[in-house]
């Protein structure tokens, strides 16, 4: 078989199990239009003139921007907290000294809410783009450094052992058996940091007036305008949900083919 | 073998505990060049601790360990595949450290697929893809792929089939009588240490020692299964040496 038919069949299955996530979407869509009916256009908008909104707003270049500066610092704050993370995961995976120092910080950053870092860091650092890129990495970067530790700290020593055999040297190790084993928690670790990332930049943006999705959700609480605020809402999620299906879940079944292969008939996608 | 044999392996008084609890003392062992080494002991009495403590996977608490070869490999009492890469990759990981190219990578693996019985379409599997029969003959593959000149084996075909496991025991002859390849090979099984072995070490109850040792008549190629049966049977029942070996009774070691 080759790469690239293993790929396209890949990409395939992945798109037709898109429908039983519209199915999802679906009901979801139906209790909203129950709420618009019960509660009328004013408290809820309908799915459709949130949509249409939403089309609207995409014909201005501007909105693009505004998504594009959003996803940027999200994305920014996600890439610097997964470095680090990653770095710190993996040292206190294997140490486990390391690791208990590191508890008790995890447990701090963890315990001091994401509102209070925005105020710290707008004292900081103004209320510009470092505040929110800033914000996103101090909310994901536990979750990533968690994912990593564990990952590490759960790996199966006997291949280690059977690679020391295999006269393999402890680079090559590293990374070809101990980080190899760790992407198992580590991607579920990062798509949720990544979610994280994005809720945290807007929240930012919004307390800091520091412009993007985060501001324009500020301007709509300000006119009461619930449908721009909804499509907004929208707009975001939709840049998300593009990052994952489109950066992360594809690294994640290039790495995971053997999982895949693992799962029995009835369960694949 | 001649007054001037050079030992491949040699273990002087080697101890180890683990948590304070002493699971092997006092070994002494040797093996030449061209010697399988067959060691029994009942269950549980540090068999694998030793033969990783001998492979330099783990540091005796006492005595050293000198080694005379030039490259081993170790076959672990389990498969240790790496589960996301294909049973061809596997087997392939035990060329690593030699940087061949591809080409001769693929030739290799091939080769020693077919001597394990492993058809080239299983190669492309993954090990939650393989029977647990096939994973173990895939780790074998990896181990020898490699042609070291020394195999440690810990208990490799326990988990094998009635025919298959002579087909592996017959593999493991073939290989030393071949290429001169010297091997410490671990089991609890009297009849496969009879088998393949050239000598046998029997190992004291709780790896307090080595109990003692017996050479195999005639060598191992040769043996038909009269032979091999009338030999086990003989030591179980007219050696006290190998009394304690089918032992399976571990409570007593706490
Ligand atoms: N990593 C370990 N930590 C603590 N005890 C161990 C460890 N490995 C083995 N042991 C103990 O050492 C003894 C010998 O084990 P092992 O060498 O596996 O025996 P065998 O291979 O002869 O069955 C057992 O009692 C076992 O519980
Ligand atoms: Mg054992």
């Amino acid at each position: 078989m080759s790469l690239i038919a293993v790929r396209a069949g890949r990409t395939g299955r992945f798109l037709w199990s898109a429908w039983a996530g519209l199915a999802g979407l679906s009901v979801f869509a139906a209790a909203w239009q129950l709420g618009h009916e019960a509660y009328g256009s004013f408290i809820l908008p309908s799915p459709t003139e949130t949509l249409s909104t939403m089309a609207l707003l995409l014909a201005d270049t501007q909105t693009w921007w505004l998504v594009g500066a959003t996803a940027g610092r999200a994305l920014m704050g996600f890439v610097v907290a997964a470095t680090i993370g990653t770095l710190a995961g993996v040292l206190a995976g294997y140490h486990p000294a390391v690791m208990r120092l590191a508890r008790p910080q995890i447990t701090l950053i963890l315990g001091v809410p994401p509102i209070a870092w925005i105020v710290l860091l707008m004292i900081w650092f103004g209320n510009g783009a470092g505040t929110v890129t800033a914000t996103a990495a101090i909310a994901c970067l536990p979750i990533v450094f968690v994912g990593a530790a564990e990952g590490i700290a759960g790996r199966d020593r006997g291949l280690d052992d059977m690679a020391r055999a295999a006269g393999i040297d402890p680079v090559t190790r590293l990374i070809q058996i101990a980080l190899r084993q760790m992407l198992h928690a580590l991607f579920p670790a990062l798509v949720m940091a990544l979610g994280t990332a994005f809720k945290a930049a807007i929240m930012a943006e919004l307390l800091a007036n520091a412009g993007g999705v985060g501001e324009e959700l500020a301007v709509a609480r300000a006119n009461l305008d619930v449908a721009a605020a909804l499509a907004w809402i929208l707009l975001s999620v939709t840049a998300l949900i593009s990052v994952e299906y489109g950066i992360l879940q594809p690294m994640r079944s290039e790495f995971e083919t053997w999982r895949e292969a693992a799962r029995p008939w009835g369960v694949k996608r | 073998m001649g007054s001037e044999a050079v030992n491949m392996l040699r273990l002087d008084h080697v101890g180890h505990a683990f948590l304070g609890r002493t699971v092997l003392d006092a070994i002494d062992l040797e093996v030449e060049a061209g010697e399988l080494v067959a060691l029994v002991g009942p269950s549980g009495s540090g068999k694998s601790t030793l033969a990783h403590i001998a492979a330099g996977l783990l540091e005796p608490r006492q005595g050293h360990v000198t080694r005379g070869y030039r490259g081993h490999a170790v076959i672990f009492q389990e498969p240790r595949l790496m589960p996301w890469a294909t049973a061809g990759d596997n087997i392939a990981f035990g060329l690593r450290r030699h940087h061949f190219k591809r080409s001769v990578c693929r030739q290799k693996v091939l080769a020693v697929a077919d001597r394990v019985a492993l058809d080239a379409r299983d190669l492309e599997k993954f090990p939650s893809q393989l029977s647990g029969g096939m994973r173990q003959r895939t780790a074998i593959a990896r181990a020898l792929v490699a042609e070291p000149d020394f195999v440690f084996f810990d208990e490799p075909f326990t988990a094998l089939d009635v025919a298959l496991k002579r087909r592996m025991q017959d593999i493991v002859i073939d290989t030393a009588a071949a290429t001169g390849q010297s091997g410490l090979f671990i089991t609890h099984d009297l009849s496969e240490a009879v088998r393949i072995a050239h000598r046998i070490v029997v190992m004291e109850r709780h790896g307090r020692g080595i109990a003692g040792s017996r050479t195999v008549p005639l060598s191992p190629g040769m043996r038909d299964d009269r032979m091999v049966f009338e030999t086990a049977q003989a030591f179980l029942i007219g050696d006290r040496l190998f009394a304690h070996v089918n032992d399976c009774d571990e409570r007593s070691l706490a």
